[in-house]
């Protein structure tokens, strides 16, 4: 299947049945008990700075440990394979010097994606696998003050953020990715600046660059960091047209459940909902296990508030395993019309009757 | 798309329909803009962003669901600001919870702004005026960043004035943005240009109309988008008169409303309801809106006059604290100073205690001693404590009638105590005063106000017939210190043993140790202001700790009483005739003094108050309030700045409504006579060729002895002396902002709101100041005109940096109060001023300022200080008075213990 092959099947894939997503990868990789030497490869033995930890360098230095998460996930049962670029920006890399690389690790990471998702598409032609790019938030927020003193200051703008998620972007197109998935979304107006990046990319090439945008609450108000709603948020990225908007990460699928129920009444588009197997123990271990994720998973399956279902911090190809089978057989979330209206946002929604 | 709209008249008040926040209405906030808000703007020039961030603050909490944000302004980057606002405020969730508009005529502002918003924002505004090409690249930028987006009926051509030429605009750029580049057509508004009316131009009589009929178009053929407008224009030729502004825009959006107007930018706290304009006004709007006569704007001319006073002010306000418990709400309507649901509070909670006064003693007291509690810590200021006082007052008034009947029942009541107020014969200044009574009732002391000028009788009388337990006298002008002396010595014969307690700008602890405590054996305490009236009258209450403080007062004053003789004896003076010698040294030889454009009086029936605002000094006003710092930095302060804010804005607004419905007269008057300097006194004479002498001035002199003042000065030295031969001039003026202000402080003292009653003359009194400053300016620069060209801004005026000064009478460097009567009598002051001296010579209006002018460059301020008994007695002389007499007016001044029988004179 070609490119646009690949695109047809999944909107159509997407009105049919729940796709599967796969789960964590930095939390993963990490656990693999990997060394510094691993983590450099050959290609960065010199490097001034300690790369352990970076699990994106991976992508360059050590493709086939790669290779094996991919096929474990896409064993599983995952439909959408995500890129191991979670932090594959200039703005993150920067703190292991390598924000000159990040074209690379980007194309690298969907290179190795597209790789496998062919693979397992070619033994099983009737389940065909995609690859989602991932572009994680950054560690650097452009709409929250950074010091109490001067509270007009920001870690970053608007427009060099932008150009950063827009090499990266670049890279995973390059190497083969179907879907551009801005995840864990913290901050709206970086998620926006990488909207603006895909935008401009998709007016240089004339591509299809479906998107996913996907919301994470970092408290239990149901706020995320820009102080925003699941609704205001929705409505500050729907200009977008994303393939699905998402939630992810957060607390566990337990205190995601009421973002999916707000976020599956507002949203006209598809849903996509990809928690945390909790939050990590005093011993950095995730407590919920692939049997507690894939029944609050399937509960949101019944009571058909989904579309795209996986993991994300913490779960493992046993989870998406588990969470494939409760998806299995189960009919999407049908798209809901809403009436045409004005949607305006500030960190609340407003709607303008008229 | 109009089905939801049934209820037109009430659309523009906010509607809030679910927890999900939906409009059919939307307000725009319009005070964050610079080019509309003169007050932000100034904020924003003076970077002053914390208080720029209470604008927009009070804008949602006054029901703005959007918030338009423009930086345009000349000497702004307004790049710069546009994004440090916008960063500003998404800190702080109570503004940021609403969408803002981004509003500027530059599209580099615009995307700044764009770059900086979390949320979905509107942009204000694009239009096609440069053509299709940047409307579209901007518009696809607007798409890009996910706003909506306001386009404006503005072509190529201009700016569209018929409604089918701005139908046409608007349909061509829907045509494009919705088929060209799919801008989804539900985030598109259109403004269709409102204009004013009622202009004298006849093309512009249709304009009103061209916009209703625009917008029916616009709402019929173009789906899904929406109409917006700035309402202010529309009202443009009636600026200066919110009455008929406030009118016309109601009127104008309860019709554009219908025809589809789904927003405006609008001041949402100044709308009435259509139905409520007076039948006359709507008509005559009407006409003028719908152009239905060719006389419509004459007609509204005619009759706007009379409506120039019936502003608005209602506001929309979170009411979420009324689902509280009563008592809590009891509590946070005194906390916050809100007055409207008091009464029906009170009488919520009234049935479910036994005893009306139970309502008082229980939920009233304690949300009052939340009050003094954050008032003691320092969290809340006097201005608040004054406004939870007025919400006290009316919950009492309330349930006085009730507790009347209760104790006909039952027994009397238990107070603090019971005090009685007074301001002093002849003095007329109470502010203060006022302030004391309502920290004194706010903590449970019964208070009796006898008001101003109280003869001492009516004073006593009241506190007998009373049974007060303490008496407070007031007072600001000097002769009033001697009043109080003679009060205390008045206790005393009548062997009575009530404390007094003295306050005002003039009363001092040295004053009061020195020669008021001396007349009295009960206690007399000198209160420095009015957050200590508390505690000493608690301590003097307190059957335990009475005696302590009283004991401890009386050795504070006595050490007092030792410093002052002993600094007295260690200043020796000169005597007077070696003071004259060492009189200014002025070179008259060659010197010119300028003569005065008109000799005689020129009287300002009415002096435009709108005139004065710019020239108000605001330090004071702070300073009445007990709020200290100097103006404007104290509005940024972090400890008193919260509270300063408040009073600021609160005199602002009522200033707004003083000058908008003319509330306060102001007059004037102002007289130069040829005059010459004859020792220490200054003869005026009738004309020119000073024959005739018209009135003599007597001026007091320094008698310092210092190394460093090297001069002795009195008033006189700068004026000509007569055996030079050169002609000179003296000045003279009086001024007074107050006239027609005791109506409007018995209507807000019958409304218990003390608050304002004392805010109105505090701005009265900023107002006569203002007014003094701009006539002397006025002096300087034409009726005098020795500096016509003299160019100074606010500031530097009131640093004083300018030729010429005018001391009043009873202040340092003239400190008898009397020559204000020769003043008041050249100026005819009653009857040009409607200005009164009572028999201490303050004067009425208390709102009021009066002086000398002086032209000489060398003339300046001073403060003629403790003189000896040889100048009483030559200046005694010179004035026809005894030496008795003299030390009385001069109390205050007398370097010396006059002898006893001094005191049984007066």
């Amino acid at each position: 299947m070609d490119r646009a092959e690949r695109l047809q099947a999944l909107h159509e894939a997407l009105r049919q049945r729940i796709l599967v997503i796969d789960g964590s990868w930095g939390a993963l990789l990490q656990s693999k008990g990997l060394e510094e030497p691993d983590y450099r490869g050959e290609r960065f033995a010199d490097h001034p700075l300690s790369l352990k930890n970076d699990v994106d360098v991976l992508n360059i230095t050590n493709q086939d440990i790669v290779r094996e998460v991919h096929d474990a996930y896409f064993d599983a049962g995952a439909d959408i394979g995500t890129t191991n670029t979670f932090t594959s920006t200039s703005v993150t890399q920067e703190d292991f010097g390598l924000q000159g690389d990040c074209y690379e690790l980007n194309l690298a990471g969907a290179r190795l994606a597209r790789e496998r998702a062919d693979a397992w598409t070619e033994r099983n032609p009737d389940k065909p696998r995609w690859v989602a790019g991932s572009m994680g938030p950054t560690n650097k927020t452009s709409s929250v003050a950074i010091e109490v003193s001067n509270p007009a200051i920001r870690a970053i703008d608007f427009d060099p953020l932008k150009d950063a998620y827009l090499e990266a972007a670049r890279g995973l197109v390059d190497g083969g990715a179907d879907i551009l998935l801005i995840e864990t979304v913290y901050d709206t107006l970086n998620a926006k600046a990488a909207v603006v990046a895909v935008e401009e990319l998709r007016a240089e090439t004339g591509l299809e660059l479906p998107i996913i945008v996907s919301w994470t609450a970092t408290d239990l108000s149901g706020r995320n960091l820009s102080g925003q709603t699941v609704e205001a948020f929705w409505n500050s990225v729907r200009h977008a047209h994303p393939l699905a908007i998402g939630l992810n990460c957060a607390f566990g699928a337990e205190e995601l459940r009421p973002s999916v129920v707000e976020l599956s009444r507002v949203a006209d588009a598809p849903i996509a909902a990809y928690p945390n197997a909790g939050l990590p123990n005093d011993l950095g271990e995730f407590d919920e296990t692939p049997e507690i994720t894939a029944r609050h998973i399937g509960e949101w399956v019944e009571s058909g508030l989904v579309n795209i279902v996986g993991g994300c911090c913490g779960t493992t190809p046993e989870h998406i395993r588990q969470i494939a089978a409760a998806a299995s057989g189960h009919a999407p979330r049908p798209i809901p019309t809403r009436e045409r209206r004005m949607r305006l946002a500030g960190i609340d929604p407003f709607e303008v009757v008229s | 798309m109009t089905g939801e709209r049934t209820d037109v008249t009430s659309d523009y008040e906010t509607v809030e329909a679910t927890s999900q926040r939906t409009a059919s209405f939307i307000n725009i906030g319009e005070r964050t803009n610079v080019t509309g808000s003169a007050r932000f703007r100034k904020l924003i020039a003076a970077d002053d962003y914390e208080a720029a961030v209470e604008v927009a603050r009070q804008q949602v909490q006054n029901g703005a669901q959007i918030l338009d944000i423009n930086m345009d302004e000349g000497l702004l980057d307004s790049e710069a600001a546009m994004i440090r606002f916008l960063r500003l405020i998404q800190a702080e969730p109570d503004i940021s919870r609403v969408p803002v508009m981004l509003d500027s005529s530059k599209w580099s502002v615009i995307e700044a702004g764009l770059k900086n918003v979390s949320g979905k924002a509107i942009v204000n505004s694009i239009s096609m005026k440069e053509g299709e090409a940047p409307f579209l690249a901007q518009a696809l930028k607007v798409k890009r960043y996910g706003a909506a987006v306001v386009v404006m009926a503005f072509d190529e051509e201009g700016q569209a004035e018929t409604a089918e030429r701005k139908f046409a605009i608007c349909e061509r750029a829907y045509r494009l943005l919705v088929d060209k580049i799919d801008f989804p057509p539900e985030d598109i508004i259109f403004d269709p240009n409102i204009f004013a009316v009622a202009t004298g131009i006849q093309e512009h009589n249709e304009y009103g109309l061209a916009f209703i009929e625009a917008t029916r178009l616009i709402k019929d053929r173009l789906p899904y988008t929406h109409v917006s407008g700035g309402v202010s224009n529309f009202s443009f030729s009636f600026r200066g008169n919110n009455g008929v502004r406030e009118a016309m825009h109601a009127v104008f959006l309860y019709h554009a409303i219908r025809a589809g107007l789904d927003m405006a930018i609008v001041n949402a706290g100044a709308l009435p309801i259509y139905e409520e304009i007076p039948k006359v006004l709507l008509e005559r709007v009407e006409d003028v809106l719908f152009n239905r006569r060719t006389d419509a704007t004459d007609r509204l001319l005619e009759v706007a006059q009379e409506y120039s006073g019936t502003t608005s002010t209602g506001l929309v306000q979170d009411l979420s604290w009324r689902e509280l418990p009563p008592a809590e709400r009891v509590t946070h309507a005194l906390v916050n100073g809100i007055d409207e649901y008091i009464v029906a509070d009170v009488e919520e909670i009234r049935p479910t205690l036994d005893h009306p006064l139970e309502v008082i003693e229980g939920p009233l007291m304690s949300g009052m001693s939340v009050v003094g509690d954050l008032f003691g810590a320092g969290k809340m200021f006097l201005p608040q404590v004054v406004k939870s006082a007025r919400v006290m007052k009316k919950a009492v008034a309330h349930l006085i009638p009730f507790i009347e009947a209760a104790k006909a029942r039952d027994g009397a009541s238990s107070k603090n105590g019971k005090v009685v107020l007074a301001t002093v014969k002849g003095d007329v200044h109470d502010i203060g005063k006022n302030i004391v009574g309502v920290v004194l009732q706010c903590n449970n002391y019964d208070v009796i106000d006898l008001g101003v000028m109280v003869p001492m009788q009516k004073i006593l009388e009241t506190a007998r017939t009373e049974q007060a337990d303490l008496i407070g006298l007031s007072g600001l002008i000097t002769p009033s210190l001697d009043e109080m002396v003679q009060f205390a010595a008045e206790m005393q014969r009548r062997e009575l043993d009530i404390p007094l307690l003295i306050g005002g700008a003039t009363t001092s602890l040295m004053h009061t140790a020195v020669r008021i405590a001396p007349q009295y054996d009960g206690p007399v305490i000198y209160v420095q202001d009015a957050s200590r009236a508390v505690g000493v009258a608690s301590n003097l209450l307190s059957p335990t700790a009475h005696d302590d403080f009283v004991t401890k007062t009386r050795a504070d004053y006595a050490v007092a009483r030792e410093r002052h003789l002993g600094r007295r004896n260690n200043v020796a003076r000169f005597p007077i005739e070696k003071a004259r010698a060492r009189g200014a040294a002025i070179d008259w030889a060659g010197y010119e003094p300028p003569r005065p454009a008109a000799l005689g009086l020129t009287v300002f029936e009415n002096y435009p108050l709108d005139e004065l605002v710019d020239r108000i000094d605001w330090k004071p006003l702070f300073q009445a309030w007990e709020l200290s710092g100097s103006f404007p930095q104290i509005l940024s302060d972090p400890v008193v700045g919260e509270s300063a804010r408040g009073v600021y804005e609160d005199a602002r607004k009522l200033l707004h409504r003083i000058i908008e419905e003319r509330w306060l007269r102001a007059r004037a008057v102002v007289g130069f006579w040829p005059a010459n300097a004859n020792g220490d006194d200054i003869e005026l004479f009738t004309d020119d060729t000073r024959d005739e002498l018209l009135a003599t001035v007597h001026s007091l002199r320094q008698q310092t002895n210092s190394e460093r003042d090297r001069e002795n000065l009195a008033l006189a030295d700068f004026i000509a002396p007569r055996d030079s031969g050169i002609p000179d001039y003296l000045g003279g003026f009086a001024v007074t902002a107050g006239i027609g202000i005791d109506e409007h402080v018995a209507r807000f003292e019958a409304d218990h709101d003390d608050y304002h009653a004392i805010m109105i003359k505090a701005l009265a009194d900023r107002l006569a100041e203002a007014l003094a400053e701009r006539m002397h300016e006025r002096v300087r620069r034409e009726l005098w005109g020795y500096a016509p060209d003299e160019s100074l801004d606010n500031e530097a005026l009131i640093a004083e940096r300018y030729r010429g000064i005018r001391p009043a009478p009873g202040y340092p460097a003239c400190p008898d109060h009397t020559e204000k009567r020769t003043l008041f009598d050249l100026l005819e002051a009653e009857r040009n001023a409607g200005m009164e001296l009572t028999e201490s010579f303050a004067m009425t209006p208390g709102a009021a300022v009066s002086g000398w002018y002086f032209s000489h460059p060398n003339a300046r301020y001073f403060g003629v200080g403790r003189i000896e008994r040889d100048q009483i007695e030559d200046y005694a002389a010179r004035k026809g008075w005894t030496v008795t007499e003299a030390e009385r007016w001069l109390a205050a001044n007398l370097n010396y213990e006059p002898q006893r029988e001094a005191r049984d004179a007066g």
